[in-house]
C-alpha cells in the first residue's frame, strides 16, 4: 500500500433541506488516478468544492498528509499544494499564456517582474508533464485544449501536489481528451495524485485506476478500474430506477417538425453537426446529454433566435427557412427556455407582462399599437390561476416569484395556447419537487391533447418519466431514436457517453 | 500645397504639438490606468476642471509650481476615490456615476473658484512654468527649439507615459491590474484583491486626469476660466480606445492628435473662406472616427464596466 | 460586510427616495455654503423666495423649468431603453438652429398655426438626427454611444457658431454672434401675460403625460422597456432590438431638439451659443432623480429650476456664486444614485 495523501472523512454537507453530500469518505494515494463518477447532481461538484475550500462542511473532516485542513479556507487548500482545474476556466483571454500563470505569485510591489525565470520554470513544468503551449501565445488565440493544459500549468507552478479537474472532457474534443489522459497518466507517474470528476464511462474506464460512484449524495460504489466494467458503472451510476409511470397508451400522429442534417455554425465554432430528427404529433422525444454538448443551440434554433447554416427544417411538412421568433409563436410552437431568468421572463416586469410579451402584436392584446391592459391581465390571470402560480398575481413583479411559479407562468403562457409543438428545455431544472411534479403533470397533459413535445433535458430519471422516444445529444450531434419502453438505464448510459457513434463508424 | 509645407516645417507647429499633447498625455494615461483594471472613468472631464482650478488656485495663495501640480493630483484623487466608492464597492453603473463625478467636479470647481476668486474685469493671473534648455538637447538642429520650448510639465508626461508602459507591462503590480481588468474572479483566485486593484488605480488615475487638467492653467496658460476644459477629458476617453489600451500608443494618440490640433490652428489663420469652427470640429470628428475604426480591433478590456461582487460570477 | 437585493421595496421607499436624496444633497450644499461662511437656512429660504416669491420669479422658474422638463424626458426615455444618449446638449442646440433656420429662412412669413407646429417639428427632427448617429455607430461599430454623443455636443455647438457667424447671422446684431429671428406669428403665445412663461410649458407638460401615456400602454413602450431590462429576455420574446432602440432614439432625440425648438420659440426668437446653461446635461440629472418617470421629470425639472433660478439671488445678497446651484444638482444626482442602490439592497455583514 503506497502512502495516503489525502483522506476525506465522513463529509456531509446541505443545502436547506437538501442533502448534497450524505456522509462521504474516500482516500487518494500518491501517484493514483481516481475518478469520481456521477450523474448531475450526485453531489460530485459539491465534495469538490469543500475540498478546495469553497464550502463549509456540515459534518466530516479532510486531512491532507495526516494533518488536518482547515476547512473553508481556498488559500489553505493552494498553499498544501491542492489544484483545482474547473470546468469553467478561470483565465483571461487577452493576456498572454505565461501572464495567466504568473498572475499572484510574486511580491506585488517588486520593481521588477522575473518574466525570464518564470518562462524557464513553465517551459520545465511543460517538458516535463508533457504539456506543450507556448508561453508567449496570447490566450485566446489557443484552443480549448490547450487552455486547459494553462489551467493545469497554473495549479503546477504553485507547486500541487493533487489535482482535481473538474469535468476534464466537457469541453474537449476527442483527441485532445485522449492527450489530456497521457498527461494525466505521466503526472501521477512522478507521484502526483489526481482526482477527476466525470460522468463518461469510458474515459473513466481508460483513464482511473480507482473508481468511486456518487449517487444521491452518497458513496454507492468504489471499484479497480481493472475489476469493473462499463456495464456494472453504468448501472452503479444511474441505480435502480423508480417504475416508468404508467401512461395511457397514445397513437402518435403526423410528424409535425423535422430536422434533417441541421448544422449551426457560431464564430466559427460547430454548435449542431448535421443533427436529424422528426417529431411526431402527440410524442414527447426525449433528448438526453451532458451539459455543454449542444442542447443551448438546439433549444435556440428551434425556439427561433438562432440561424441555421444548413440543412432543412420541415414545419408540418413543409420546407421553412430559418424560424423567427415571430414566425414560431404564429404558427403555435410553444417555447421553453433553458434559463427561465434570462431568457424566459425579464425579472422586473410584471407577471402580466411576461405572459403577453411574445404575442403583442396580436390584435387580442393590442390594437393601433395600444396594448389591452384588460385584456392581458385577463390573460395572465387565467394563467395564474389554471397553472397553479403562486405568490403574487398579475400585477406582481415577475421577480418575486419563486423558481417553480415563474416556470408555471413560462409553462403556462405556452400551454394556455393549446401549442402543437412545445420546445421544452431543461423544463423541471432548479426545481422543488412539488413545482417539477406539476411541470411534468402538465407535459403529459399537452401530450395527451395531442402536442408534440421535445424534451430536451440532462435529467435522465426525467426523460425516462416523460419521452416516448429519445436520443441523445453528444458533441453537437444527435444518435438514432431509440424507444424509450426498449431502453433500460444502462443503455442510455451508455448513449449519453456517446456508445452509438462507434457503432456508427 | 506649399502652404502646408510650410505650417509642418516649422518648429512652431511641432512645439505646439507637444504643448497641446501634454494634458492629453496625462488624461489619457490616468483613463488608461482605470479602463485597465476594469473601471470607466467618464468624471475625467469635471476632474481634470478641477485639477487646473485646484492647481491654479494653490499657486495663485502662493505655492510654488510643482506644489500646485501636486495639490491637483491630490484633489484628482479625492474624485478618484469617489467614483470607486460610487463603483467598486456599490457596484453602480459607471457611466451615470462617471458623469456625475464630472457634473459635480466641474460645478464645485467654478464654485470655490468664484468663492475666493470674486468676479472682476480681468481675471487674476499667476506666473507659469517657464521652458526649461536641457543641456545638449536644446543644440540640436530643428529639434532644439522645439524641445526648448517646452515646460517641465511635458517632459513629465513623456517620462510618464514611458513609465506607465513599464509598470502596466514589466511589473507584478501591471499584471495584478490587467488580471483585474480582464478576470476579476481569476485575479482573486490567484490571491489579487480586485477591490483594492481598482480602488487604487482609479485613484491613481484620476489624480493624473487631474494634473492634465492643471497644466492648462500652470503652464499652457496663467489663469482659470470655467469650462476652459473644453471636452479634452472625452477626447482622452477616445483616444484609450485608440491606443488600444497601451501606454506607448497612448502617447503616440495624444501626439497624433496634438499635431492635427496644432496643424489646424496654423491652417485657419493660413486659409480664408472656410470658418475656423469646421477646423475647431476637427479633434471631436476625428476622436469619434479613431473610435469607430478602432472599437471592433481594439482588445477590450473584458470586464469593463463590470462591478465585482465576490461570489458572483 | 457585503450588499443584499431586497426582496420587497416597499412603495413608501420608493417614493421617499427622490426626497431623501434631494434632502442629502441639501444638507452638503449647506456644509459648503457654511464654509463661506454665510448662514445656511437664510441662503435657503432665500432661495425659495427667489424662485417663487413674486409673481415673476414664479413664471420664471417655470419658463425655466420648460426645457429642462423636455430634455429630463428626453434622457428618461432612453436611459429607460439602456440607450445612453449623453447627447442632450447638442441636441438642444441642433434643434434651436433648426428652428431658427427654418423659421427666418422658410417660413418666415407663413401664419402661426402653420408654422409653430412645422417649426417645433423641424427642431425635433433635427435632434432625432443627432441621435442617430451614435446610435448606428453603436449598431454598426459597437461603439460605446456614451462618447460618441458626448462628443457630438461639441460639434453640434461649433455648428451652431458656425451658421449664426455665416449664413444664419443676424446683420443687425451689432456683430453679435446671433442668428435671424423668426417670424414674431411664429413664437409661441404667452401663457401668463407680462412675463416671459410661454405655452411651450403647457406643451412640455402635457408631453410628460403623453410619454408617460406612451411608456405604459402602447406596445412600442413596452417593447421598448423589456429591451432596455433585458436583451436577451426581449429578444427571446421576438421583440426587433435595433428598431426598436432606432424609434427609442428617435424619441428621445426629439425631445431634446424640441427642447431647443421651443426655447427658440417661446423665449428668444433667435439663437446664441450661450441659448443653453447646460440644459441637456441638467436633463440627465432630472431624469435619473425622477427614477426615469416621465412624471417624476416634471417635479425633478421643478426642483433644478427652483435651484437655478432662485440662486440668483440668494447670490447677490450673501456673496455666495450661483454655481451652488450646479453644485447642489450635480450632488442631488450622486446622492440619488446612492439612495436607489441602498433602495434595492441592505446591508449585511
Amino acid at each position: 500500500m503506497t502512502e495516503t495523501v489525502l483522506e476525506i472523512d465522513g463529509v456531509s454537507k446541505s443545502f436547506g433541506d437538501n442533502k448534497a453530500n450524505d456522509a462521504i469518505s474516500m482516500t487518494l494515494a500518491r501517484g493514483e488516478i481516481v475518478a469520481l463518477l456521477g450523474e448531475n447532481g450526485a453531489g460530485k461538484t459539491t465534495l469538490m468544492s469543500i475540498l478546495f475550500g469553497h464550502y463549509m462542511p456540515d459534518e466530516g473532516c479532510i486531512r491532507f498528509s495526516g494533518a488536518d485542513l482547515p476547512p473553508g479556507r481556498p488559500r489553505a487548500a493552494i498553499h498544501a499544494g491542492i489544484g483545482m482545474v474547473h470546468q469553467h476556466f478561470s483565465l483571461a483571454p487577452n493576456l498572454t499564456v505565461l501572464e495567466n500563470v504568473m498572475t499572484g505569485t510574486e511580491k506585488l510591489w517588486s520593481l521588477r517582474s522575473e518574466a525570464g525565470r518564470a518562462r524557464a520554470k513553465l517551459k520545465a513544468l511543460a517538458e516535463r508533464f508533457g504539456l506543450a503551449v507556448d508561453p508567449d501565445a496570447r490566450l485566446g488565440d489557443l484552443s480549448v485544449g490547450e487552455q486547459q493544459r494553462v489551467e493545469i500549468l497554473k495549479a503546477l507552478y504553485n507547486d500541487a501536489r493533487i489535482l482535481i479537474l473538474d469535468e476534464p472532457t466537457a469541453v474537449l474534443t476527442n483527441l485532445e481528451a485522449e492527450t489530456l489522459f497521457g498527461t494525466l497518466k505521466e503526472m501521477a507517474r512522478q507521484g502526483l495524485s489526481l482526482i477527476f470528476i466525470s460522468h463518461k464511462l469510458d474515459e473513466v474506464m481508460a483513464a482511473a485506476d480507482r473508481v468511486v460512484v456518487l449517487r444521491g449524495g452518497k458513496v454507492v460504489a468504489e471499484r479497480r478500474a481493472a475489476e469493473t466494467s462499463k456495464a456494472e458503472l453504468a448501472e452503479l451510476m444511474v441505480g435502480h430506477r423508480v417504475a416508468r409511470p404508467i401512461r395511457e397508451a397514445h397513437e402518435r400522429g403526423e410528424p409535425v417538425l423535422e430536422a434533417a442534417a441541421v448544422s449551426v455554425r457560431i464564430d466559427g465554432v460547430d454548435r449542431l453537426k448535421e443533427v436529424s430528427f422528426r417529431l411526431h404529433a402527440g410524442e414527447i422525444l426525449g433528448i438526453i446529454g451532458v451539459s455543454g454538448n449542444g442542447q443551448a443551440a438546439l433549444a435556440s434554433l428551434l425556439s427561433g433566435t438562432l440561424a441555421r447554416s444548413s440543412g432543412d427544417i420541415l414545419l408540418y411538412g413543409e420546407a421553412i427557412g430559418n424560424l423567427s421568433v415571430a414566425d414560431t409563436v404564429a404558427s403555435g410552437i410553444g417555447r421553453i427556455p433553458e434559463d427561465r431568468t434570462r431568457e424566459g421572463a425579464i425579472g422586473e416586469m410584471a407577471v402580466w407582462e411576461n405572459a403577453v410579451l411574445e404575442r403583442i402584436d396580436e390584435p387580442r392584446f393590442s390594437r393601433r399599437g395600444l396594448v389591452d391592459r384588460a385584456a392581458a391581465i385577463a390573460f395572465a390571470e387565467t394563467i395564474v390561476r389554471d397553472f397553479d402560480v403562486r405568490g403574487g398575481g398579475a400585477r406582481t413583479r415577475t421577480r418575486l416569484l419563486s423558481g417553480g411559479n415563474m416556470q408555471k407562468l413560462i409553462l403556462g403562457r405556452n400551454l394556455a395556447e393549446r401549442p402543437r409543438i412545445l420546445i421544452a428545455a431543461q423544463p423541471a431544472r432548479g426545481l422543488d419537487e412539488g413545482a417539477v411534479a406539476a411541470v411534468h403533470a402538465r407535459i403529459l397533459e399537452a401530450r395527451k391533447a395531442g402536442t408534440a413535445v421535445l424534451l430536451i433535458s440532462e435529467d435522465l430519471d426525467e426523460v425516462i418519466g416523460l419521452a416516448d422516444r429519445i436520443q441523445a445529444i453528444v458533441g453537437g450531434r444527435l444518435s438514432p431514436p431509440v424507444s424509450a419502453d426498449e431502453v433500460d438505464a444502462r443503455a442510455l448510459g451508455l448513449m449519453m457517453a456517446g456508445a452509438w457513434k462507434k457503432e456508427a463508424a | 500645397m506649399s502652404i502646408v509645407l510650410d505650417i509642418i516645417a516649422s518648429a512652431g507647429l511641432w512645439a505646439a504639438v507637444l504643448r497641446i499633447a501634454t494634458p492629453l498625455i496625462f488624461g489619457t494615461l490616468g483613463a488608461l490606468l482605470c479602463e485597465r483594471a476594469g473601471v470607466l472613468n467618464l468624471g475625467i472631464e469635471g476632474i481634470m476642471t478641477f485639477g487646473a482650478m485646484a492647481g491654479w488656485l494653490a499657486v495663485y495663495h502662493g505655492a510654488d509650481l510643482w506644489t500646485g501640480l501636486l495639490v491637483a493630483a491630490l484633489a484628482g484623487g479625492v474624485f478618484g476615490l469617489l467614483h470607486a466608492a460610487l463603483t467598486v464597492t456599490l457596484g453602480l453603473s459607471q457611466h451615470v456615476s462617471g458623469l456625475g463625478v464630472t457634473l459635480f467636479a466641474s460645478s464645485f470647481s467654478y464654485y470655490l473658484f468664484r468663492l475666493i476668486v470674486p468676479l472682476s474685469g480681468s481675471p487674476p493671473t499667476i506666473e507659469p512654468f517657464a521652458p526649461v534648455t536641457v543641456p545638449g538637447l536644446a543644440d540640436l538642429p530643428f529639434v532644439g527649439p522645439i524641445l526648448s520650448a517646452q515646460t517641465p510639465p511635458t517632459y513629465l508626461a513623456l517620462l510618464l507615459a514611458l513609465l506607465l508602459a513599464y509598470v502596466v507591462f514589466r511589473t507584478p503590480l501591471g499584471l495584478a491590474i490587467r488580471m483585474t481588468g480582464e478576470n476579476p474572479h481569476a485575479a482573486e483566485a490567484q490571491g489579487v484583491n480586485p477591490m483594492a486593484v481598482r480602488y487604487g488605480a482609479v485613484i491613481v488615475g484620476s489624480a493624473l486626469m487631474a494634473v492634465g487638467g492643471a497644466f492648462l492653467t500652470l503652464s499652457a496658460f496663467n489663469s482659470f476660466f470655467p469650462t476652459m476644459v473644453q471636452g479634452r477629458g472625452w477626447i482622452c476617453i477616445a483616444l484609450v480606445v485608440f491606443a488600444s489600451w497601451r501606454p506607448g500608443r497612448a502617447l503616440f494618440g495624444a501626439l497624433l492628435f496634438a499635431f492635427f490640433d496644432a496643424f489646424q490652428l496654423r491652417l485657419q489663420t493660413a486659409v480664408d473662406g472656410v470658418p475656423y469652427q469646421v477646423f475647431l470640429m476637427t479633434p471631436y470628428i476625428l476622436s469619434i472616427v479613431a473610435l469607430c475604426v478602432m472599437a471592433r480591433r481594439a482588445r477590450v478590456p473584458q470586464a469593463l464596466m463590470q462591478p465585482y461582487r465576490r461570489g458572483e460570477r | 460586510m457585503r450588499f443584499e437585493r431586497r426582496e420587497h421595496r416597499p412603495l413608501a421607499l420608493i417614493i421617499l427616495t427622490p426626497p431623501l436624496a434631494i434632502a442629502a444633497a441639501l444638507v452638503l450644499s449647506g456644509l459648503l455654503i457654511a464654509t463661506a461662511g454665510a448662514p445656511v437656512m437664510e441662503a435657503y429660504w432665500r432661495i425659495l423666495v427667489g424662485a417663487f416669491g413674486s409673481r415673476l420669479s414664479a413664471t420664471e422658474t417655470l419658463t425655466r423649468a420648460t426645457p429642462l422638463m423636455l430634455t429630463g424626458l428626453a434622457a428618461a426615455v432612453a436611459f429607460r431603453a439602456r440607450v445612453w444618449n449623453i447627447g442632450g446638449e447638442g441636441q438642444f442646440y441642433l434643434g434651436a438652429i433648426a428652428t431658427a433656420a427654418v423659421g427666418s429662412q422658410l417660413l418666415a412669413g407663413a401664419p402661426g398655426y402653420l408654422s409653430i407646429p412645422l417649426l417645433l417639428l423641424s427642431g425635433a427632427v433635427a435632434g432625432m438626427i443627432l441621435l442617430i448617429m451614435p446610435l448606428w455607430l453603436r449598431l454598426r461599430f459597437s461603439v460605446d454611444e456614451v462618447v460618441t454623443s458626448l462628443l457630438l455636443n461639441f460639434v453640434a455647438v461649433l455648428v451652431v457658431s458656425m451658421l449664426i457667424d455665416g449664413p444664419l447671422k443676424d446683420p443687425l446684431a451689432f456683430g453679435w454672434p446671433q442668428s435671424q429671428s423668426v417670424a414674431d406669428a411664429a413664437m409661441l403665445p404667452k401663457l401668463v401675460a407680462r412675463s416671459r412663461l410661454h405655452w411651450g410649458f403647457a406643451i412640455a407638460l402635457v408631453l410628460a403625460f403623453v410619454v408617460h401615456f406612451v411608456q405604459s400602454r402602447t406596445v412600442f413602450g413596452l417593447k421598448s422597456r423589456a429591451a432596455g431590462l433585458s436583451p436577451e429576455g426581449a429578444v427571446f420574446a421576438g421583440v426587433p432590438l435595433a428598431r426598436t432602440l432606432f424609434l427609442v432614439a428617435c424619441l428621445s432625440g426629439g425631445l431634446a431638439g424640441l427642447a431647443g425648438a421651443v426655447e427658440v420659440l417661446g423665449v428668444k426668437g433667435y439663437v446664441t451659443t450661450d441659448l443653453s446653461p447646460g440644459f441637456g446635461y441638467s436633463g440627465i440629472v432630472v431624469a435619473m432623480l425622477a427614477g426615469l418617470h416621465p412624471l417624476g421629470v416634471v417635479l425633478a425639472a421643478l426642483f433644478t429650476a427652483t435651484m437655478f433660478v432662485g440662486a440668483d439671488g440668494m447670490s447677490r445678497a450673501l456673496k455666495i456664486p450661483t454655481y451652488i446651484a450646479d453644485v447642489t444638482v450635480a450632488l442631488s444626482l450622486i446622492t440619488m444614485l446612492v439612495a436607489v442602490f441602498f433602495a434595492q439592497y441592505r446591508i449585511r455583514r
